[in-house]
């Protein structure tokens, strides 16, 4: 074999590369033990769950991340040339039933483990008592429809739409159920009750997003898409759309309040009161 | 006993520059004109990165080029949309496959030239067309398009109501890949009929370099895969120009505008889209896996570990491509039911890509590893890959997309492997085949520089976004400034920029090199690196049929490097039986 | 690790051992092509078959959009389709026929008859082609544009796009026909449109009967 010298023997290469995949392991282990950046404490069962999924995955993907690259930087160490004869081999079967036996039974199981969060937020219906709420995204605000007092959602016409005059959503004034309906920017949520979103869209395709539910749901021109949860503590959350959506979509920002049953009854009845005048 | 078939007649190269040079029938020069296009393509890609990356680092600076140094959130956009058109079309769909695969396949399998020249012209010439096309879309009122690569409907169709550049600029866009659909439709044909029936006597299927069944497979994907874009782009094309509705359903109001259109689906687009997507994507990488078991075998002086694994763990991944795309749909608002199908499907076609990873480690254990830079860049493809290969595992389970879906998350995971490895794996391929393609070495001293500087850039590019995508940052935005827990990482959104910066202005080295070295670099010998495939049996510069006539017969695998007893570390794959070097 | 060293038979007798004379238009898998630079006839079957699967992928995408399309929105309108889609549908089927024949009368050496069901092959064709127009009119004349219906929009992509692919078809046949062939034999260039004429054919009666039932 009559390479270059310099290719041939050096150990510079291997040690260097050695060096940046022990940083790189040594790097991202230490981010994720200590959470540098993580998520915001979930405020949903649901949420619970999801976080446990996460770090299963998390320790099951960050030994084979650790060994692989470890093993990289070991091989390309040991076997760099330096006079030695290679290993004449073309494989061995036994090893390939083993490891891919292995990897199949940890990726499929994962995913399998998986699936009961994923059931909590999309099968089935509401939870009885659940407090209906419309979402409705547009080109760039979030507006948030409670029913009001007869529990029923008024008509909405698109001929009607026009925010100026502060109808955003393009209630039917005719329809008797839309006069107690509440209109709000932000969302409002009372703590500890189900809650079931009706997410939809007056243009192009939104997303509904608030990191501490652990729910993120598009919302689909032409479709009213339902989602369930339940809070467990109060205060206040950003909502962010997250799908692209046009020019002002890095804008298009809500706050979602969760609140006690007193406050959340209080601020239905302030509203309240204002509709009627 | 002679070691090739009986001499013939070999076609001459035509006179004349235009035939020569612009439109050739060579398949070398075309090889060529793709690797040039996809240069050209990702150094204004790279340029549009380091713009948005300058943006986002540095919100109130003056950045050249924008109106008033300006760039408003459409700017961003617009730059955003044509990044991702070109990165993913422009230089990952064309340069490993109808670059490299041009150039070399029929060198590779004895072969005078691909199966129909013709039409192997045709392809390269549409796909200049596309790529002008789209380039002009910048130019036009409105400017370029704003709904990002993956052009979602109803924003794509609903015309310039619904944005800036999303009139005439949209329109092109659509134009633009319709002609790249044509225009891979007629590569990937030319490359399966020539892989079927052009193969050298003894070259059999399980005879055909890694590099080999990588373009083969990529050819089927591509074949089965961009017919169904086209009749998207079709489809959407009439929904922007001609009032139809496949797209656009009814009581839409934009920007208090009502639209005249109803009944169509939204989610139609998407699986369209994904349906394709999917396979494109692995059309993006599986030429570099060959690629990179080829250089990793090369310079260890070792066979690839498992040669029939890595056939069937690349058909594998090739026909699972073609479940999955509903992977990218989860929080779609398509059936959670079908999520589940979609999640393990995802889930399973990692296995075939953890297979072939072992089996590269398998490769270097044992072996005798040369430090080129191409062996060099082939290494960190390995430790890219792992690393990029991970994160999709959280995000093919629904429950955890949840949360990382469109966030900064995916953005990492998809670079990593697609805007990473693959372009390592380029690199590795321009590195080894330089010598061959143009009779010069590359200075191999650069050539390392560039790589350290590449291979610590990258991961101190990418791998802080996965934790933005922790914090829960969206993607597409054209600034922080409105969401509070995305302000607050802003020292990370610097640090990107910094590293970005630092890294596409280590690239000025490749380029330096790459066009130094054609024009004046150290002359190549026939085979430099002591391969064994038949693209080190031919003279440098190649032939213009390739094999001077004496087209080679083939009497072993592709891989016969440190064989026992032999006086050389390798045997070439023509190499007659008789004629082959014993030890003393 | 353990020990895999794989000791075996040094593979450097291979099948290519004794020269077998190389045949013009190859063997199977092994690869054989290599006597010359002359590309086997072969092969342009081969292309044909590879460009008919992704022909046939881009129908099928139009074809799920339509069933997506029409399970979607409520607002699908069936409407009676132009009668004349029958006569036109037995016209390609007779030129899948005549086209046969053709191919038979070239087999015995008959140029004469080969060029005379050829020729009538090419103008059933066009005779198809027409009469699609006049579906097409057909369709105005009810009303029934492409922004019309979703149904009526599928009808005109479905059948602009067939018609479209036949006119290459017929193209094909026109040069296959009368004009000079330069790598293929006019048998291999023959069966090269023939294939893609019936596949036309089989393709038009496929569409045809989702028009109908999809309706």
């Amino acid at each position: 074999m009559r390479l270059r010298k310099s290719c041939s023997g050096s150990a510079a290469p291997a040690v260097l590369l050695a060096i940046v995949l022990l940083i790189l392991v040594g790097s991202t282990l230490y981010f994720h033990i200590a959470k540098t950046w993580w998520f915001p404490p979930a405020i949903t069962p649901v949420g619970h769950e999801i976080d446990r999924q996460f770090m299963i995955t998390l320790v099951a993907t960050g030994i084979v991340f650790v060994l692989a690259q470890v093993a990289l930087a070991w091989m390309v160490f040991k076997y760099r040339d330096h006079g030695q004869k290679a290993s004449f081999v073309r494989g061995n079967h036994t090893l390939e039933v083993v490891w891919t036996t292995a990897t199949l039974i940890i990726f499929v199981g994962l995913g399998v483990m998986a699936q009961h969060a994923w059931g909590q937020v999309h099968f089935g219906g509401p939870a009885p008592g659940a407090v209906p709420i419309e979402v409705t995204g547009q080109q760039f605000v979030w507006n948030f429809r409670y029913p009001g007092p007869d529990g029923k959602f008024g008509k909405l016409n698109p001929k009607l739409i026009d925010a100026s005059v502060g109808n955003p959503l393009g209630l039917d004034p005719n329809d008797p159920s839309s006069k107690d309906d509440i209109v709000s920017p932000d969302l409002y949520l009372p703590v500890g009750h189900p809650i079931e979103l009706l997410i939809r869209s007056q243009d192009v395709i939104h997303s509904f997003f608030v990191r501490e539910l652990r729910i993120k749901q598009d919302a689909l021109p032409g479709m009213i898409i339902p989602i369930h949860f339940t809070t467990t503590t109060t205060g206040d959350f950003e909502i962010t759309c997250n799908q692209l959506c046009g020019s002002n979509h890095y804008h298009m920002h809500a706050m979602m309040h969760v609140m006690s049953d007193a406050d959340f009854q209080k601020w239905e009845q302030q509203q309240e009161a204002q509709n009627a005048q | 006993m002679s070691t090739h078939a009986p001499s013939v007649h070999h076609a001459e190269a035509p006179k004349g520059f235009i035939r020569h040079y612009i439109f050739s029938l060579d398949h070398k020069i075309i090889g060529t004109q793709y690797i040039l296009l996809g240069l050209s393509a990702v150094t204004i890609g790279m340029i549009l990165s380091v713009l948005m990356r300058i943006h986002l680092g540095w919100p109130n600076a003056h950045i050249w080029g924008f109106a008033n140094g300006i760039m408003t959130p459409e700017d961003y956009l617009r730059t955003v949309t044509m990044h991702g058109t070109l990165m993913v079309f422009f230089v990952l769909t064309t340069v490993p496959q109808s670059g490299f695969g041009n150039y070399f396949l029929p060198i590779q399998i004895g072969a005078p030239d691909m199966a129909f020249p013709r039409i192997n012209m045709l392809s390269f010439w549409f796909t200049f067309l596309a790529l002008i096309v789209l380039l002009s879309a910048a130019f036009v009122p409105g400017g370029a398009p704003i709904s990002g690569w993956t052009a979602y409907a109803p924003l794509s169709a609903l015309g310039e109501i619904a944005g800036p550049g999303q009139g005439l600029g949209q329109t092109l866009w659509v134009t633009s890949i319709a002609l790249f659909c044509a225009a891979s439709l007629m590569s990937g044909l030319n490359f399966l009929a020539t892989t079927i029936d052009l193969r050298a006597k003894g070259l059999s299927l399980m005879r055909m370099p890694l590099t080999v069944w990588g373009w083969f497979i990529t050819a089927c994907l591509a074949v089965l895969a961009f017919g169904v874009l086209l009749a998207a782009c079709i489809l959407l094309l009439l929904d922007r120009l001609a009032f139809t509705s496949f797209f656009i359903p009814g009581g839409l109001s934009v920007s208090g505008q009502l639209v005249n259109h109803a009944g169509g689906s939204p989610l139609l687009w998407q699986h369209l889209f994904w349906f394709f997507g999917h396979p494109e994507v692995y059309i993006a990488i599986l030429p570099g896996m060959g690629i990179i078991s080829h250089v990793l075998s090369t310079f260890s002086r070792k066979p690839v570990f498992g040669y029939k694994a890595m056939v069937y763990s690349l058909s594998a991944i090739g026909f699972l491509s073609f479940t999955v795309w509903g992977h990218h749909m989860f929080i779609s608002g398509m059936s959670p039911y079908s999520a589940i199908a979609f999640s393990v499907l995802t889930l399973v076609i990692g296995v075939p890509s953890a297979i072939k990873t072992f089996n590269w480690l398998g490769t270097l254990w044992g072996g005798r590893i040369q430090f080129t830079t191409s062996m060099l860049f082939a290494i960190g493809f390995v430790s890219l890959f792992v690393t990029g290969g991970l994160s999709g595992i959280f995000l093919a389970q629904p429950a955890l997309d949840l949360y990382l879906h469109d966030t900064y998350y995916v953005i990492g995971h998809f670079h990593l492997i697609m805007g990473v490895a693959a372009i390592f794996a380029m690199f590795a391929a321009t590195y080894f085949w330089f010598p061959k393609m143009f009779g010069k070495h590359m200075n191999e001293n650069m050539g390392k520089v560039h790589f350290w500087f590449t291979f610590i850039g990258v991961y101190c590019i990418f791998m802080p976004m996965h934790y933005l995508g922790y914090e829960g940052d969206a993607r597409r935005y054209s600034s922080t400034e409105s969401v509070h827990y995305m302000t607050e990482m802003h020292t990370v959104y610097l640090f990107i920029s910094i590293a970005a910066i630092i890294t596409a202005s280590a690239q000025i080295l490749f380029y330096w090199n790459f066009f130094m070295s054609w024009i004046r670099g150290k002359r190549a010998e026939q085979n430099p690196w002591h391969g064994t495939t038949l693209e080190w049996s031919v003279p440098t510069p190649v032939p213009h049929d390739n094999f001077a006539g004496h087209f080679p017969i083939v009497y072993r695998g592709p891989y016969e490097y440190s064989l026992p007893g032999m006086a050389d570390d390798y045997v070439p794959q023509h190499l007659a039986p008789e004629l082959v070097a014993r030890s003393k | 690790m353990p020990q895999t060293i794989v000791t075996e038979e040094l593979e450097i007798t291979g099948r290519g051992g004794a020269a077998k004379p190389p045949s013009a238009d190859g063997g199977g898998d092994d690869g054989s092509f290599g006597a010359s630079a002359a590309i086997p006839q072969r092969i342009y079957v081969t292309g044909i078959t590879i460009a008919m699967g992704a022909i046939l992928m881009f129908f099928m995408a139009l074809i799920s959009a339509f069933i997506v399309r029409k399970g979607v929105g409520n607002d699908w309108r069936a409407f009676e389709l132009p009668r004349i889609l029958w006569l036109n549908t037995i016209i390609l089927l007779a030129s899948s026929a005549t086209v046969v024949l053709a191919r038979r009368k070239l087999g015995r050496e008959d140029r004469e008859g080969f060029h005379h069901w050829w020729a009538v092959t090419t103008v059933l064709g066009l005779f198809f082609l027409a009469g699609q127009l006049i579906a097409w009119r057909q369709m105005v004349a009810g009303g029934f544009y492409l922004a019309t219906n979703p149904s009526s929009s599928f009808f005109y992509v479905l059948t602009a796009a067939h018609g479209l692919h036949l006119l290459g078809g017929i193209c094909a046949l026109l040069y296959v026909g009368w004009l000079r062939l330069h790598k293929l034999t006019l048998a291999t260039a023959t069966e090269v449109a023939s294939l893609y004429w019936h596949f036309m054919d089989g393709l038009w009666v496929f569409l045809f009967l989702i028009l109908l039932l999809g309706r």
